[in-house]
């Protein structure tokens, strides 16, 4: 009997080059830097606060946790359980293997209606399987409502934060774009009210005239057949309940088994994400009901990868994720190259340990590959994360499986290297005469006792860091004599 | 007490002042401090870079070097070895399918500490008779904050010794950027990230940048001295291990 692991994800997962390569090209975009910086450190200090307020922070922690690890061990069970409590109150419910079967579902289901046109709520999941892309080579409109979507989308420009879509344009920038995109709005200044107010008008008459609308969810109750979407702007809640249609489109990893659960989850989501108590605009829908918002409700159960994730156990935990972005803006990595140079619409540590595995990788040259390295392995994201996800643990097997999953073939440099030193390191007489063979070094020291300057590889790190020469006597060489008779 | 000394490789090759004054102060406090020789390498560069099977051997050297020392605690001065000592020895066991190797590994890292949290906590001594005329800023590296949780204790330790001035480091906790293997992979986000941490040592107006890591130390001291900053980096052991010079009398 073979095991199904499901298919690979496909769509808006992967990028063109290797991490290194996209993060070297963001790091000299200075605008960028400045405005990642400033907004990453913003949040930061917000949610710290907002995070110490909670005694029992820690004990929500463990239970996001724990729940998230009940859902992974039963998913099936409760996928199918929400399907039949969504059927039971009037809704559709359809699975999508991957990105394309889910942008045709959602396409025919956008036909049906006659419409040319939707309205949008901010989703993850609908980013994630191009479906704007899809729906505008169908002929179909699709506009985003969530005001940094929206600046994303009119700038043509792509999200680079889970949370904050544009935390890489400052308000000079956004009011350019306006200006250029929305001409109705006449002459802008950079206050954000007045941008705001701009974006207000531009959408109202979307919301008006609408008859379908798309969103994601944050999560679906498997026992009563409720979707959640968590929102800061209003804007969501108006897609959700003006168009005649709704399609929502969810990972299928959403799903939490009671209504109950998600207590524990709109207290950790709101404080991680945008450092709030609660949560401004919270929507709960359970199907349908005559005369009070959409007549119809499609929910599209999207896997495109996940099973695959699923499978393993270690990486698995990644799963977990409420999307809330706390890692994001926590790491010093991202916080340098913003979200672009992950090349996936999942960015930052997170969408490190998700991406490789939603995809699986190639080889090492596959651009994925190289994202399970893209981090210091400093450990800020393990603990600002609210269901406790240990990225760096996760970090760290997903670089195994990559170095093992090209055992066998010809060895690159960097094998080369760490068997040798392994070698090197395997007994204690080989490592003294590699410390001995080191002292060479000081060969090649300038007069600052400094080495300055080293062939490839070791230029990644003298071009911007010296060495100093290695010392003249070895701490064993220094023990020896100085300790001699009682080393052991 | 009878302490193993797990000098760390980067420390014997590269660092040696670290960890003889780590034997230093530990003598200095009245302990007998034996250097287990047989000890080389704990495999965190390997583990960190996803060479696990590689690692394995070294795990296993390390567990049987210090199974062997005849000593109650092994101390290192350094929050990554210890830490991979402590988080992942025993994962490594485990994946080459090793359960022995895995509980031998646990019970060694029981037993080993990071040189601060071994002061603090098993010694119980925050002041440890140092003498140090200087302006000093502390990093408090990764590891040790966020895999040791060794919190404030090196800050303990530094606030109790006489003659310094120990000032704030403006966003002490971010990483400085060396992340092993990551320096080189990824060099210009690494450089980046160095920056800020050079920029923020340099507005603190220490004279000295002490840290409880000499890798952290090899690159953030890399840094400064590329840029001629007038900064240099001490390993926290030797500030603990400095002693006021003895008064000539007469």
């Amino acid at each position: 009997m073979t095991t199904f692991l499901g298919v690979p994800g496909t769509g808006n997962l992967r990028g063109t080059e290797s991490f290194p390569r996209a993060a070297r090209h963001a790091l000299t975009d200075t605008q960028m830097r400045r405005n990642v910086g400033h907004a990453t450190r913003t949040i930061r200090t917000k949610r710290l606060a907002a995070v110490s307020e909670c005694d029992d922070w820690e004990q929500l922690r463990l239970a996001g946790s724990a729940l998230k690890q009940d859902v992974m061990s039963r998913l099936p069970e409760l996928l199918e359980q929400l399907e039949a409590n969504v059927v039971a109150r009037g809704g559709v419910v359809h699975w999508a293997r991957d990105a394309d079967e889910a942008n045709r579902i959602v396409t025919d289901l956008i036909r049906a209606t006659g419409s040319d046109e939707v309205v949008k709520v901010k989703s993850m999941a609908t980013q994630e399987i191009g479906l704007n892309e899809h729906l505008e080579r169908e002929g179909i409109a699709a506009i985003e409502t969530d005001l940094a979507e929206l600046i994303v989308q009119l700038g043509h420009d792509k999200p680079s934060h889970i949370l904050v879509p544009a935390i890489h344009r400052n308000r000079a920038e956004i009011r350019e774009i306006f200006m250029r995109e929305m001409p109705e709005a006449g002459e802008l200044t950079d206050e954000p009210r007045v941008l705001a107010m701009a974006a207000r008008t531009h959408l109202r008459r979307k919301f008006l005239t609408a008859r379908v609308a798309v969103s994601g969810a944050n999560f679906g109750v498997a026992d009563t057949g409720t979707l959640t979407v968590v929102e800061s702007e209003g804007n969501g809640r108006m897609c959700l309940t003006l168009p005649e249609t709704l399609i929502t489109v969810m990972g299928i990893e959403k799903v939490v088994p009671t209504f109950t659960d998600l207590d524990v989850f709109m207290q950790l989501l709101p404080r991680s994400s945008t450092a709030e108590r609660m949560n401004p605009y919270t929507s709960m829908w359970t199907g349908v009901h005559e005369g009070d918002g959409p007549r119809e409700f499609h929910l599209v159960l999207l896997d495109n990868g996940r099973t695959r994730v699923l499978a393993d156990e270690v990486g698995r935990a990644a799963l977990h994720c409420i999307r809330c972005s706390a890692c994001l803006n926590v790491c010093p990595v991202y916080e340098r190259t913003g979200g672009h140079a992950y090349g996936s619409v999942y960015p930052g540590p997170i969408g490190a340990i998700l991406s490789p595995q939603l995809t699986g990788t190639h080889g090492h040259d596959d651009p994925n590959a190289s994202l399970p390295y893209a981090s210091s392995l400093c450990g800020a994201c393990f603990d600002a994360c609210p269901v406790r996800i240990d990225i760096p643990s996760i970090l760290v097997h997903l670089r195994a499986e990559q170095v093992d999953s090209e055992r066998g073939g010809l060895p690159s440099g960097q094998d080369l290297a760490m068997k040798g030193a392994a070698w090197a390191m395997g007994s204690a007489k080989r490592f003294s005469l590699a410390e001995k063979a080191l002292g060479a070094g000081r060969l090649v020291a300038n007069k600052d006792h400094k080495i300055t300057t080293l062939p490839w590889p070791g230029s990644k790190w003298t071009s911007a860091r010296d060495i100093p020469e290695p010392p003249k006597e070895t701490f064993r060489q220094w023990w020896t004599r100085n300790h001699q008779g009682d080393a052991r | 007490m009878r302490i193993a000394l797990f000098a760390t490789c980067l420390a014997d090759a590269m660092f040696p002042q670290a960890a003889i004054a780590t034997v230093t102060l530990l003598e200095r406090l009245g302990h007998e401090v034996v250097f287990p020789p047989k000890q080389t390498c704990c495999g965190q560069m390997h583990i960190n870079t996803g060479y696990l099977v590689e690692a394995t051997g070294l795990v296993r050297n390390h567990v049987e070097v210090f199974e062997n020392a005849g000593c109650d605690y092994a101390v290192a001065p350094s929050g990554s070895c210890v830490g991979s000592v402590r988080h992942q020895h025993a994962m490594v066991a485990r994946r080459a399918g090793d359960e022995g190797l895995a509980r031998r590994a646990e019970a060694i890292a029981s037993r080993t500490y990071e040189l601060s949290e071994f002061l603090v906590d098993v010694l119980d001594v925050r002041d440890v008779g140092a003498y140090y005329p200087h302006r000093v800023t502390y990093h408090p590296t990764c590891h040790s904050l966020r895999m040791l949780r060794v919190g404030d204790k090196p800050l303990e330790l530094l606030r109790h010794v006489r003659g310094m001035t120990l000032v704030e480091l403006p966003s002490a906790d971010s990483c400085c950027g060396f992340g092993g293997t990551f320096a080189i992979k990824n060099s210009d986000t690494s450089t980046a990230m160095l920056a800020d941490k050079m920029t923020n040592v340099i507005e603190s107006g220490a004279e000295v940048c002490s840290a409880g890591d000499s890798s952290c130390l090899m690159h953030i001291g890399g840094g400064l001295g590329r840029i001629r900053s007038g900064v240099r980096t001490v390993h926290l052991a030797e500030i603990l291990a400095a002693t006021e010079p003895a008064v000539v009398t007469r």
